[in-house]
């Protein structure tokens, strides 16, 4: 199976599915609210952290809008620096830019660590074409390329599988990549994962080549930064003689001192820890300690389109930190598979479009794909503003031919509609929301609001204003009835 | 591939155009009111409690102690033979119960190989910088560290931390390093959470940290 999401089905259908499904439903719940604890109270130890996200902001605008000249600045850094750039304008290009270093190597495999651009441009499929396997290294990662199965989260890919099933997957599959899982594995996470360790180490350890993405890279001083927890990082950008580190150019922050920022708005964001487990941070080759032969790819794809869009622009900010998945109703219901790309949640809905275009029935849904609660907003570190693009895209989706907005639209309202406790959640976020509503719609509803204004989104959902009338009502010597069974209704929404 | 560099850059310049001409990247004006750092305790006592929240082994010792500290702790863990640094200061293994392997120095003669570093039952290094608000130790292949490949493959990592290698926060820990230098920053031992979210202390790198905190 390919794990480039070509072909996927749009988001209402995808979703219509996964909403059906109840162990997803389950673990993606319990996993985003357990995230979204973790981070809350991270988050609120930093009395500064409103500074920090307004800072994280205008770094990044002032790189996106000086972006030519930052990049120029970190070719030349990371070149004097011993490493060798190569610019990628799609992906056909980066895939084949990765397969002939590889090929010069003469190795026919390589070491993999999490790397959301390289999944984005489908680098193990070229590389498979071209008879190089790519080992995946990072245990979730791991899980999902053995399953031939596609990440649901940023964050924890393999979120969507339970321990049975990482059982089953590692006893069936793992002979056929290397070192078979030992004989009676038990689904124990621990017995699982150092199932896991025994199998991949053996690749760490005769690995020539590794094949990494970088969360940071920084324009004043050439270097590159990865943030990861299990170590498998550190294997991959030390042990191997080759690394080749793919990288979007959105990626770029100015300067070393503006690390400080992002060290501690990401961590905190993504994992909801004060600090990741392990981060590697190197500027081109050290003599001596790492790789020697190391190359960076500068990845466009669709990016600079992005880059364009005045409105837009602002999801290049994103340091995929997932907060937005783990705090998003719509996302919590529907799982990643729903969002047709590597960029799964609110994030995703923003970026694919931008990325691919809306074409595609997939694209032309995604901006659909959202209540507009504004939750995605409110957690995200660098204060991308995710309601305004996706009210932005959906008007660039009417625009276009035929009426791929309706059907986008009245698909995903069926989603919605077809589900009450969605409904109820919409209402309310409605409500919330009311105040941004503009007095105008934008395109092919904008004849309808030339002659009159929208009406007013009341203050709350007529349920909420029932359940409140009638436990007034109880409350006034009322039928005590109606109380208790509002009380009932009220305690699982 | 000068093609596609040109092409980006043009690209890039193209989707700009409403970016003034004049406008300087210093222009785009960047609030730092953030803090340097947290003042959230004095920073020997918050480093302490944050790498015990990472289930790191601590221990504050006086400075003069940290070769019986070096003994002890790995007469507890049973080590029989350690690799260290070339230059890791002879007095942290005076009275060690352990061979010490050696590293050679960065640059001077062929370095211990990944199947040696896989065979000892753990590595002893010094570091760069500690910070205490997130309880990371910062290695930067400096004095007493030595290769990244060190401090990876052995599962048990006993690292030396002086009181003034330590900082409060990122910011200040961010101004000390050197960005020339290969970095790994270290926030308790290798963890995944991948399996159900449980934590598990693993899968790759040493799953047992302890650090020795010289004053
Ligand atoms: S959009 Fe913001 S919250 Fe979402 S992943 Fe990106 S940085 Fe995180």
């Amino acid at each position: 199976m390919s794990s480039t999401f070509i072909g996927m089905p749009s988001f209402p259908a995808a979703a219509r599915q996964a909403v059906q499904d109840a162990q997803l439903r389950h673990n993606l719940r319990k996993a985003t609210h357990t995230i979204r604890g973790k981070r809350g109270e991270v988050v609120g130890e930093l009395d500064d952290w409103a500074e920090l996200r307004d800072a994280g902001r205008a770094i990044k605008d002032r790189t996106l809008r000086h972006l030519d000249r930052y990049l120029e600045q970190l070719e030349e850094q990371a070149t004097g620096a011993g490493a060798t750039v190569h610019w990628a304008a799609d992906a056909e290009e980066a895939n084949a830019i990765v397969t002939r270093l590889v090929r010069a190597t003469g190795e026919r495999e390589v070491v993999k660590v999490k790397s959301m651009a390289t999944q984005e441009i489908g680098l193990n499929e070229a590389l498979a074409q071209a008879g190089i396997t790519a080992y995946e290294t990072d245990l979730a990662e791991l899980i999902v390329q053995l399953s031939d199965d596609f990440p649901s989260h940023i964050l924890v890919p393999a979120i969507h599988r339970n321990r049975a099933e990482i059982r089953e997957i590692f006893a069936r599959r793992m002979a056929e990549w290397g070192v078979p899982a030992p004989d009676g594995l038990g689904d124990d996470p621990r017995e699982l994962a150092e199932a896991a360790r025994v199998h991949l180490r053996e690749k760490f350890l005769t690995a020539k080549v590794a094949v990494s993405g970088a969360n940071f890279a920084v324009a004043e001083t050439g270097s590159l930064v990865v943030l990861e927890s299990e170590g498998n990082g550190r294997m991959c950008l030390t042990l191997p003689e080759t690394l080749i580190s793919v990288v979007g150019i959105e990626k770029l922050v100015p300067t070393w001192a503006d690390l400080e920022v992002f060290m501690q708005l990401l961590p905190r964001s993504s994992t909801g820890e004060r600090m990741n487990p392990y981060s590697s941070v190197w500027t081109g080759a050290t003599p001596g300690d790492g790789p020697q032969d190391v190359h960076l790819v500068l990845l466009d794809n669709g990016r600079t389109d992005t880059l364009a869009d005045r409105v837009g622009r602002q999801a290049l900010r994103c340091i995929r930190c997932s907060a937005c998945l783990n705090i998003c109703p719509v996302y919590e219901r529907s799982g990643g598979h729903s969002y047709g790309s590597v960029y799964p949640g609110p994030i995703g809905a923003v970026l694919t479009p931008q990325l691919r275009g809306v074409q595609g029935s997939m694209e032309a849904s995604l901006p659909y794909a959202s209540s507009l609660c504004g939750a995605c907003y409110e957690v995200c570190p660098v204060a991308i503003d995710i309601p305004e693009i996706l009210v932005h895209l959906r008007e660039r989706v009417a625009s276009g031919p035929g009426h791929a907005a309706e059907r986008a639209a009245m698909a995903a309202a069926e989603t919605v509609l077809g589900d009450h406790r969605l409904l109820h959640m919409a209402q309310r976020a409605a409500s919330a929301a009311r105040g941004a509503v503009p007095r105008r719609l934008p395109g092919p509803g904008a004849g309808w609001t030339d002659t009159r204004d929208i009406p007013d989104i009341p203050p709350r959902p007529f349920r909420d204003w029932w359940r409140e009338h009638e436990k007034e009502r109880a409350r006034g010597g009322g039928s005590g009835d109606a109380g208790g069974r509002t009380e009932h209704e009220g305690g699982d929404r | 591939m000068t093609g596609s560099r040109e092409k980006v850059l043009a690209r890039v310049r193209a989707a700009l155009s409403d970016v003034p001409r004049g406008e300087a990247a210093e222009d785009v004006a960047v609030p730092r009111g953030y803090r340097r750092a947290h003042g959230q305790g004095p920073a020997l006592d918050l480093l302490v409690d944050r790498l015990e929240d990472y289930r790191a082994l601590v221990r504050r010792v006086p400075a003069s102690g940290v070769g019986e500290a070096v003994a002890e702790a790995l007469r507890r863990r049973g080590a029989v033979r350690v690799a260290a640094p070339a230059d890791a200061p002879q007095e942290w293994f005076a009275s060690c119960p352990a061979e010490v392997v050696r590293d050679a120095p960065l640059g001077g003669g062929p370095p211990l190989g990944v199947a040696e570093l896989d065979a000892v039952d753990g590595v002893v290094t010094g570091c760069s910088v500690a910070v205490a608000e997130t309880g990371t130790i910062v290695l930067d292949t400096g004095e007493h560290q030595g290769r990244r490949a060190l401090t990876l493959v052995p599962d048990y990592h006993l690292c030396v931390v002086r009181a003034r290698q330590v900082v409060d926060s990122v910011p200040e820990a961010v101004a000390r390093l050197s960005p020339s230098l290969p970095q790994t920053w270290i926030s308790g031992p290798s963890a995944t959470s991948d399996i159900e979210l449980q934590r598990v202390e693993g899968v790759h790198g040493p799953r047992t940290l302890e650090v020795l905190i010289a004053e």
